[in-house]
């Protein structure tokens, strides 16, 4: 039997960017109808009780591009955001380590044991990467205008994006230059020489992407990682108290308070289009709810290649989204520990297990692991950005255990013969012989041990391929060209059908920008 | 070389008092950032910066030594009586193992300092304050069957502060603390050693005061931080507190308002009501210490008022814009005298104030003209934005700005 029922919006995905639109929409006073496959909220910012007693944020593990307008807009404080800071980086090494934290003088006196150039220009540079964070802000904050077919108000915005980028002093505008072309590896080198300390920056420009240290444009990935803004500063990453799936249940809690009806369980099958129009959705239990606008929060392949015909599409568009690249490069392993690892260089409980650990010594390390992902196999020895959530917030596992989050690149999706059981089993024991190169105790600490590959991150979140920004960050992908030209502005070739999800302008991590900037767009043109 | 190569051999000389709990904290300061609180060497901040504190108290167990406070034992047949005509709470409805928060004020019903009445026994009460107060009580008791006895170096104390504070004190406690509501205390045995535990605190938060003798101080300390591990115990110091009282909306004596007794123009002076503590003043039949005064004061009600403001931020992140930087904000709590104007105007001034890290707002709490006191007024904050002067509108909000369930729940 099938039931109807009316909405102004039907939002199809219950992943942070698809609660925050309906937040947005029912703040401005739409009825909206959020339907979520599974029977958490979130997507890929989820925290599930994986084994008794042990919460893990399955997925997405960090907060920090969280946009500070998004948090006060939807009153985020009052359901529930608590973000608890991840103020250090350690980076442990066979004999030593590099341990960074948000204190000047340590960090110095720490860099300056490893090299003493580098902790000065250490000191310079954070306020470079702030200037050019700035630089870049408006462009991020801009609705993606249609590049081919410019509108008057494109042109406007575009007219004052040049002005923004004319107006910027010849420093910042070099280093943002240098930043959206150069390889991570590259444009540190210019900076820095002691390895490590290197090659744990240029780690973030390679996170949820198919690239190395050395592959040009990683640089424009680690300045994306750069724009954590918490509290008005730049770069400062958190923790969820309770894990990201509570920052996901307060954006649906305060969606909610303004009226958004959400229902679980309810996987949408396809988009019902009527004359090139949007008019609904129709579940996978036939059930069909009739709506005056769907949006759709799932990656670009899903959004347009499951929940719609192609033949409803533009043929050009379509392909357009075939190419779209969406290589999955990362896996997650989620370790329910019966205490806390002991790192050789740097044994014992302290601050460093407080913030994020950091499994990349060198360049060759991260560059010898993509090498392994190029030819079709996980890496054997990966690189991983690891943190200890309960260490942070007690309640994420029993008193005296412990949960480990580890972030591990690169499993390719493609990987040889494909994904199964035993080649799962044999990525999450590379992933413990790396971690117990570094920690030897991990091995008789582990009491369970959870194998994401990017084949379940697919399977089970939703995220083709695996990749966790819906869509890889690279240039030709990012702005007007995400996830194609002309339809960058969360608008598609199908009357009353938008897209919010990570796979439009600015792209991926918990930013709650595409949500909200895509209701922004919806509540201007409605 | 200018640096010593063991640092833990840092050994130095105070004057100031040194608690039972130095021997740890001492060593734990790893900043050796220290403040003074009642002549004490007390712990700004055990890390480099108060963060980690900061949040131990909100999700873990922050363990602060407030050894500092004065502690008075107040005994005797009229010790109930006495207490009654001190302070401005009626002090008979106090039941045995009650604490009570109270002002105490002059005869014109100026405030001279507030702290707690711990009613130990039917003629046996413990009071606690910020300032030394002895010869105010010993004036105060003249003809009464009492005896009054400064406790203050017979009683160490330590307060753990934050949602998993009972966990640990259960785990080593003889008696369950479940059934302890909020502001209510108890005798217990923490592994053999005899402690009262207090559910009070100065963080608004869950949390509780542990009250020991000297003798046994380093024992708690060792067994708390021991059994505490699990659950995240913290040493926190005073900056971490700082903040969470403030969002607590909790004042601070020599800060958000100036005691009767030191005041040296009468301007200077509060009465409860003009410290949002009116709750606190009970006129009923019976007098004390300034009754007469409130009692007019309370037909005639003064035109102070003590509120909180949130400082709106999309106009602040505008100001700091228009210079080309993100909101820089102080980083711990403030307190100093900020102005606030309404139409150009000052009608009043915040005497405290912190970005509220939980909240995401910055916050502050400030006496303003009775008339702009109202709830949402907005009124213009003062700010120095690149060493110039800008107002910037802040909003009068409820207090406590933050308020967790857990501060008064008890486990089903």
């Amino acid at each position: 039997m099938s039931k109807i029922d009316k909405y102004d919006v039907i939002i199809i995905g219950g992943g942070h960017n698809g609660l925050t639109a309906a937040a947005y929409l029912s703040k401005a006073g739409k009825k909206v109808l959020v339907l979520e496959r599974r029977h958490v909220l979130g997507g890929a910012a989820v925290t599930e009780e994986v084994f008794p007693g042990f919460k893990f944020s399955v997925c997405s593990y960090v907060v920090s591009l969280l946009k500070a307008n998004v948090i006060r807009e939807l009153m985020l404080p009052r359901f529930g955001l608590e973000i608890l800071p991840l103020e250090s980086t350690f980076t442990p090494l066979d004999n030593d380590y590099l341990f960074r934290t948000s204190d000047y003088d340590q960090t110095y006196k720490e860099i300056y044991r490893h090299s003493q150039k580098d902790a000065e220009n250490y000191m310079r540079f954070g306020p470079l990467m702030g200037q050019v964070g700035m630089a870049v802000r408006p462009i991020l904050e801009t609705i993606a205008p249609n590049a081919i077919r410019p509108s008057f108000k494109d042109l406007m915005s575009l007219k004052s994006l040049f002005n923004h980028v004319k107006g910027l002093n010849k420093e910042t505008f070099e280093y943002l230059c240098k930043l959206m072309t150069m390889s991570s590896a590259d444009f540190l080198d210019e900076w820095f020489e002691f390895e490590p300390l290197k090659s744990t920056m240029a780690a973030s420009g390679i996170i949820g992407t198919f690239m190395g240290p050395r592959s040009p444009g990683s640089a424009y990935v680690m300045l994306h990682h750069y724009m954590g803004d918490i509290d008005g500063s730049f770069r400062a990453w958190g923790f969820q108290r309770g894990g990201t799936g509570e920052l996901s249940m307060t954006i649906a809690r305060s969606a909610m308070h303004f009226g958004t009806k959400i229902l679980t369980e309810a996987a949408v099958n396809k988009v019902i289009v009527k004359n090139g129009s949007a008019i609904g959705v129709a579940l996978e239990n036939g059930d069909e709810y009739k709506s005056d606008i769907v949006i759709s929060g799932l990656d670009p392949k899903l959004t347009f290649l499951k929940m719609l015909d192609e033949s409803d599409l533009p043929e050009d568009f379509v392909n357009d989204i075939k190419k779209f690249r969406i290589r999955g490069s990362s896996g997650k392993v989620n370790l329910a520990l019966d205490g806390l690892p002991n790192f050789t260089s740097l044994p014992g409980n302290g601050p460093h297990l407080r913030g994020a650990i950091s499994i990349s010594p060198s360049y060759d390390h991260l560059e010898k692991a993509y090498d392994d992902a190029k030819y079709g196999n996980f890496s054997k020895e990966p690189y991983m950005d690891i943190i200890l959530p309960s260490v942070i917030d007690p309640e994420m596992a029993p008193p005296g255990k412990h949960v480990m989050s580890c972030f591990v690149q690169y499993a390719p999706y493609n990987i040889n013969g494909g994904w199964d059981d035993t080649k799962r089993e044999a990525f999450g024991d590379a992933v413990v012989n790396t971690l117990a190169r570094f920690a030897p105790n991990i091995k008789d600490l582990i009491l369970h041990r959870q194998v994401l590959t990017p084949m379940d991150l697919e399977k089970t979140f939703g995220l083709t391929e695996g990749n966790i920004f819906h869509g890889e960050l690279t240039l030709q992908q990012l702005f007007s060209f995400r996830p194609a030209v002309k339809w960058a502005d969360y608008t598609t070739p199908i009357k009353n059908y938008f897209q919010c999800g990570s796979g439009t302008h600015p792209g991926g991590g918990v930013t709650g920008s595409p949500g909200e900037m895509a209701a922004k767009k919806i509540l201007k043109i409605w | 070389m200018l640096q010593s190569k063991n640092s833990m051999n840092f050994t130095a000389n105070t004057q100031m008092k040194t608690s039972p709990f130095f021997e740890r904290t001492s060593k734990l300061n790893t900043s050796q950032e220290w403040k003074r609180w009642g002549g004490y060497l007390s712990a700004t901040k055990y890390d480099l910066n108060h963060d980690n504190e900061y949040f131990a108290i909100r999700t873990k167990a922050g363990l602060l030594d407030i050894s500092p406070l004065y502690k008075y034992r107040i005994a005797g047949k009229d010790s109930s009586l006495f207490l009654n005509r001190l302070v401005t709470r009626d002090i008979k409805i106090c039941k045995i193992g009650q604490v009570m928060y109270s002002t105490w004020c002059d005869e014109n019903g100026k405030v001279i300092d507030d702290g707690t009445i711990q009613r130990l026994g039917e003629n046996d009460f413990r009071l606690t304050s910020a300032e030394p107060n002895l010869s105010w009580l010993e004036l105060n008791s003249y003809g009464m069957d009492v005896n009054i006895y400064d406790e203050s170096n017979k009683i160490a104390a330590l307060a753990l502060q934050g949602p998993k504070s009972r966990d640990i004190i259960n785990s080593i406690s003889s008696k369950s603390i479940n059934s302890l509501k909020f502001f209510e205390i108890m005798n217990t045995k923490l592994n053999d050693i005899n402690v009262s535990i207090s559910r009070t605190g100065y963080t608004g938060d869950l949390g509780y005061e542990i009250w020991i003798k000297p003798d046994d101080s380093i024992k708690v300390w060792d067994m708390l931080i021991k059994f505490g591990k699990n659950y995240g115990i913290t040493p926190v110091g005073l900056d971490a507190l700082d903040i969470s009282r403030i969002e607590a909306s909790l004042i601070l004596l020599d800060v958000d308002y100036i005691s009767s007794r030191t005041a040296l123009i009468e301007d200077r002076k509060s009465s409860p009501f003009e410290l949002g503590l009116g709750w606190t003043v009970k006129l009923n039949d019976e007098s004390f210490v300034g009754s007469e005064a409130l009692r007019l004061e309370k037909k005639n009600p003064s035109e102070w008022r003590f509120v909180g403001i949130e400082i709106l931020w999309d106009n602040l992140e505008k100001l700091f814009k228009n210079v080309g930087l993100p909101p820089d904000l102080p980083y711990g709590a403030w307190r100093d005298s900020v102005p606030l104007y309404y139409r150009k105007n000052q009608v009043g001034y915040a005497s405290s104030g912190c970005w509220s890290p939980i909240l995401k707002k910055y916050i502050a709490l400030a006496h303003v003209n009775s008339k702009y006191a109202g709830l949402d007024t907005v009124l213009d904050f003062e700010i120095k934005v690149e060493h110039f002067r800008h107002l910037t509108p802040a909003k009068i909000v409820k207090t406590p700005f933050y308020n967790p369930n857990r501060k008064m729940s008890c486990p089903k």
